[in-house]
């Protein structure tokens, strides 16, 4: 069993034979791979890949089958409450209270992650005119508009400064202008070190990131920079690499 | 503090909720000032359909007798049996008293008469209840006749037993007596059975439990959380309760309305984690509402607020011994009712705190933050 | 929004066919559940078990104190009598006056007979012997019920000690109890129990079937189909009504077989009323779903808005000749009274299908009334 000192401390994710299995079916397929900190790491995939099982593995809300990954340094077998408070997360639901106002979600989230009293009101001033929302304070998050409602999910999820966020499909349903902006907001997060991991099925999204993995039936076809990428198998872009790593796949979305 | 935060979450979203909020509210008062109305076990104004065939004195005389009393209504004087066991049969009547012909003569020459008595027994109660008053009437009658015909035997031979009939606690015996504290139990455990429940399960179905899911907080605070609003909820319902009931009943508890408050956040924290433990295994919310519906309604049922316990076959009272209704049924009863001092409130109290600690150890246990 | 009106009209063979299909994904939702679907047909049997039998208004075994100051033959037969009936149970003698306050506090007794001194002495020589009974008036019925008994075997025991067996002047009745002789508890509860069973899963089920329906978005979908509005609502109850009939069996193999209450009358009528009010709850719910907008308040209106009602005021439980005016006329429109009368009238009393037509002709006014307006409610949420 390694150790905690014995991963290097700029390695926030190293994940080894990483498996899930529900009764006979493997969703995912022994994933081995590493994150740097501050990357911005792409998981790729088609609906039915695994991303999603994979992330939340890595993010304690579901047990591996078998295999062994550390996430800030702490195990995922045995370290999970740890692991929980060094992270964000924004789920496909975006799971933000929308019974609750603007301001109410981002107070709830900040004393959860113990973010002082005193400076949460503070801050979400600025956060807020940061977004250029603060005519919605007081808004129900019910009322916002879907392209908002992400951008406040995400700004929620780093509020506490978390060493990795992770992303689960956080732009689905939005036309590009509004995802280019999201992934502004992306940026400017990984510029402060804080580690994206974001899964999502938009193939021009994953020119945006630092690195990316292809996963394919539940393992991993292929992983290095997107240009290395096209390089390699001659593509005009990314939709093109993953039709043609895709075209092995046996599994679309149940 | 993170639970303060989350506290702070479940009553803002309860307070805006406009149909919970007013369902939680507006509900128990109308429930207690219309149900103990209409809970009624008396057997009183039964219909009973009279058939004089002799038409003597005697006869209508009984007949008199019987209209005169509180417990019957003479509907009717049909012309025959079959005819009465019509009116049975579409319920406009519930008994039937047959005169013979020949009563006169059996009773003032044969010195023996008899009558039929048919009830409807569909109703045990009822119909056992009603014939015995009927008898009753009819052993007045007979006694009133004999004092007439044989004055100066009968008073020698009669023996000078008295009995006389006391109701403690209730001395008119009104049902609404017994009904009110049921009531309210029954109000609170609805109230504080289903809400929490499908509180949580619909955070599921929502994924924002997810979201908490990953967040440091325990599963201990995360529950918590979800408790003690409904705890709030159920004192501000018990308080209705009491307002409602002195209001509309002039019941006050003749004992200490501490005592009931301090039962009522016991057994609140017991029923609610019930609720809890099915929402941990429920999936869908429909699953959990289904279960958790069940679950109150049989506890509603095997405890005791509408037939006594203590009529249920063995089974059922071991049933009943799981219900922590039960308990807190009598407890309520005894202090509205009786004014009961500790020494009698000291079992059920330590029988609603192992409920409440079981059901609740075992909510934050079932809980799982990871699957 | 475009101009639709110019679409081909189904035939009636494609409307069938979108029914069929619409009703064959309705009982796939439902299979799929497997809890829920064990939960709608198991607990149902359970409840009928559980209410048929532990209902009971018939006192048996309850507990009693004595307290007799006199301790003679004539106060010994007297208690001995009490005790060996089987409505009462010998709890304790007591001691002093004081105990009988205590006894009936800790809720030890249902009741306490209290003789007077000199008992026997002033009973044979024409004094005043009393007996008090005192009973806990909390549960009025158990009281009224336990001191009537009482007061019967003791008036018995002074016909006894009179020793005329030939009392001249004597009246006596001849008690007949109609379709239930034994008084068994189960006749009168079970047509209840059925009767609110059938009603609440039947409304349940279907209301919030449809209301998430109604939360997912998926509904507008439905209604925006080729097939009108009204077979979109129906193939969401049809399911259910199967569910419902397989219910309606196994409650009545249940209540014939095993709880022994007896189908005195016609089965084939039995099932056709009990048919048309499964019908009619099953329209109940339409109308439910129809002015919610989410499951829990499906849910929660199911529960409390018609469980509340229906056990309190329909008759199962309690009279409804007793209560006041105001609550009869509820009573009169709730469907489970109308069902539980004609229920009762074909399986304990044995009638024909001719003593139940007012019932029939309610309940089927009320299936009327329940689907036209749920769908105006649904038509108007289209528009």
């Amino acid at each position: 069993m390694i150790s905690k000192t014995q991963i290097p401390e700029d390695k926030v994710i190293v994940a080894r034979d990483l498996t899930k299995k529900f009764g006979n079916f493997t969703a995912v397929d022994h994933l081995s791979f590493e994150v740097g900190k501050g990357e911005i790491f792409g998981f790729l995939g088609a609906n039915g890949a695994g991303k999603t099982t994979a992330m939340r593995m890595l993010c304690g809300l579901s047990k591996q089958t078998s295999g062994e990954a550390w996430v800030a340094g702490y195990d995922i077998a045995r370290e999970t409450e740890k692991i929980k408070r060094c992270i964000g997360y924004m789920s496909q639901k975006f799971a933000l209270y929308e019974d609750l106002k603007v301001w109410e979600n981002i107070r709830l989230y900040a004393g959860i992650y113990g973010v002082p009293e005193k400076e949460i009101a503070g801050r979400t001033d600025d956060l807020l005119k940061r977004l250029g929302f603060e005519a919605e304070k007081q808004a129900l998050v019910k009322s916002l508009p879907l392209g908002w409602k992400q951008k406040l999910a995400f700004s929620v999820a780093i509020f506490h400064e978390p060493k990795i966020v992770f992303l689960d499909e956080p732009t689905g349903g939005v036309d590009p202008a509004v995802r280019r902006q999201f992934w502004e907001l992306i940026y400017q997060a990984a510029d402060r070190g804080i580690t994206v991991f974001v899964t999502t099925h938009y193939m021009d999204e994953a020119e945006y990131c630092n690195r990316v993995s292809i996963m394919v039936d539940g393992h991993i076809e292929a992983l290095d920079t997107p240009n290395n990428l096209k390089q390699q198998l001659e593509a005009k872009n990314m939709d093109d690499v993953f039709h043609q790593l895709a075209r092995k796949a046996k599994r679309t979305e149940q | 503090m993170v639970i303060k935060y989350l506290i702070e979450k479940e009553f803002k979203q309860f307070g805006r909720n406009r149909f919970l909020s007013k369902l939680v509210f507006i509900f128990p008062f109308v429930m207690l000032s219309i149900l103990p109305l209409a809970a009624n076990f008396e057997v009183k104004d039964l219909n009973l359909a009279v058939i004089d065939n002799n038409h003597s004195s005697y006869s209508r005389r009984l007949v008199q007798k019987i209209a005169a009393s509180r417990y019957f209504h003479l509907t009717g004087v049909p012309s025959s049996y079959r005819q009465a066991l019509k009116n049975i049969e579409q319920d406009q009547s519930d008994m039937i008293l047959e005169i013979p012909p020949s009563f006169e003569q059996d009773l003032i020459r044969e010195k023996n008469a008899r009558v039929m008595i048919s009830a409807n027994a569909v109703n045990g109660m009822k119909g056992g209840l009603g014939s015995a008053y009927l008898a009753g009437i009819l052993a007045e009658y007979n006694a009133e006749i004999r004092q007439e015909l044989l004055p100066s035997a009968v008073s020698s031979s009669q023996t000078g037993l008295e009995v006389s009939k006391l109701f403690r606690f209730n001395p008119l015996l009104e049902y609404k007596f017994m009904m009110v504290p049921a009531i309210m139990v029954m109000l609170i455990t609805m109230i504080c059975g289903f809400l929490p429940a499908f509180n949580i399960v619909s955070e599921k179905e929502a994924g924002t439990i997810e979201q908490m899911n990953v967040t440091p907080v325990s599963k201990f605070s995360l529950i918590l959380s979800k408790l003690i609003p409904y705890w709030v909820v159920g004192f501000v319902v018990l308080t209705i309760c009491f307002g409602v009931a002195w209001l509309f009943y002039g019941l006050w508890p003749k004992g200490s309305i501490l005592t009931i408050y301090l039962f009522a956040s016991v057994f609140v924290l017991a029923f609610s984690g019930l609720g809890l433990i099915v929402s941990n295994y429920a999936k869908t919310l429909q699953q959990a509402m289904f279960m958790v519906f069940f679950i109150v309604i049989t506890f509603i049922f095997m405890s005791g607020l509408y037939t006594p316990v203590d009529n249920m076959p063995q089974w059922g009272q071991y049933i009943s011994d799981i219900s922590p209704l039960k308990y807190f049924l009598r407890v309520m009863r005894l202090v509205y009712l009786k004014g009961s001092s500790t020494a009698d409130l000291i079992k059920p109290f330590l029988a609603l705190c192992t409920f409440a600690v079981v059901f609740n150890a075992w909510a934050v246990l079932s809980y799982r933050k990871s699957q | 929004m475009k101009d639709l009106s110019n679409r081909a009209k189904p035939t009636a063979k494609g409307n069938w066919i979108f029914f069929m299909a619409f009703v064959r994904k309705e009982f796939h939702h439902i299979f799929r559940d497997k809890m829920s679907m064990l939960i709608l047909l198991v607990m149902p049997i359970l409840m009928l078990i559980l209410f048929g039998y532990a209902l009971n208004t018939e006192v048996k075994n309850s507990k009693v104190a004595v307290y007799d100051p006199s301790q003679d033959e004539a106060t010994r037969a007297i208690v001995e009598k009490l005790q060996v009936n089987d409505y009462f149970m010998l709890q304790r003698m007591l001691k002093s006056p004081e105990e009988v306050d205590q006894v009936f506090k800790s809720g030890e007794v249902a009741m306490v007979v209290v003789f007077s001194e000199h008992f026997y002495e002033s009973l044979a020589h024409g004094g005043n012997a009393q007996i008090q009974l005192i009973a806990d008036g909390t549960d009025p019925n158990t009281a009224n019920t336990i001191t009537t008994y009482a007061s019967t075997i003791i008036n018995n025991y002074q016909q006894e000690l009179l020793k005329t067996g030939t009392i001249p002047y004597q009246i006596t009745p001849e008690v007949k109890l109609l379709y239930n002789p034994s008084m068994v508890a189960a006749y009168n509860f079970v047509p209840g129990v059925m009767g609110m069973i059938i009603l609440l899963i039947c409304a349940m089920m279907t209301s919030v079937s449809i209301a998430r329906e109604k939360e997912n978005g998926t509904m507008e979908i439905l209604l925006v189909s080729p097939m009108k509005p009204l077979y979109v609502i129906l193939s969401k109850a049809v399911p259910y009504f199967f569910l419902s009939v397989v219910n309606l069996i196994t409650i009545l193999l249940i209540s014939v077989f095993v709880m022994g209450v007896p189908v005195a009358g016609s089965l084939f009528w039995l099932i056709v009323l009990s048919l048309l009010y499964i019908f009619v709850s099953l329209a109940l719910g339409l109308l439910i779903s129809s002015v919610v907008n989410s499951q829990m308040a499906a849910m929660l209106i199911s529960a409390m808005g018609l469980m509340m009602p229906v056990m309190i005021l329909s008759g199962m439980l309690f009279p409804t000749e007793n209560m006041p005016v105001a609550l009869q006329a509820i009573s009169d429109i709730i469907p489970a009274r109308w069902y539980i009368i004609a229920v009762k009238k074909i399986m304990i009393k044995g009638l024909s299908v001719g003593a139940i037509l007012t019932e029939l002709a309610i309940l089927g006014s009320m299936a009327i009334v329940l689907v036209t307006v749920s769908l105006r409610n649904f038509k108007t949420r289209l528009e």
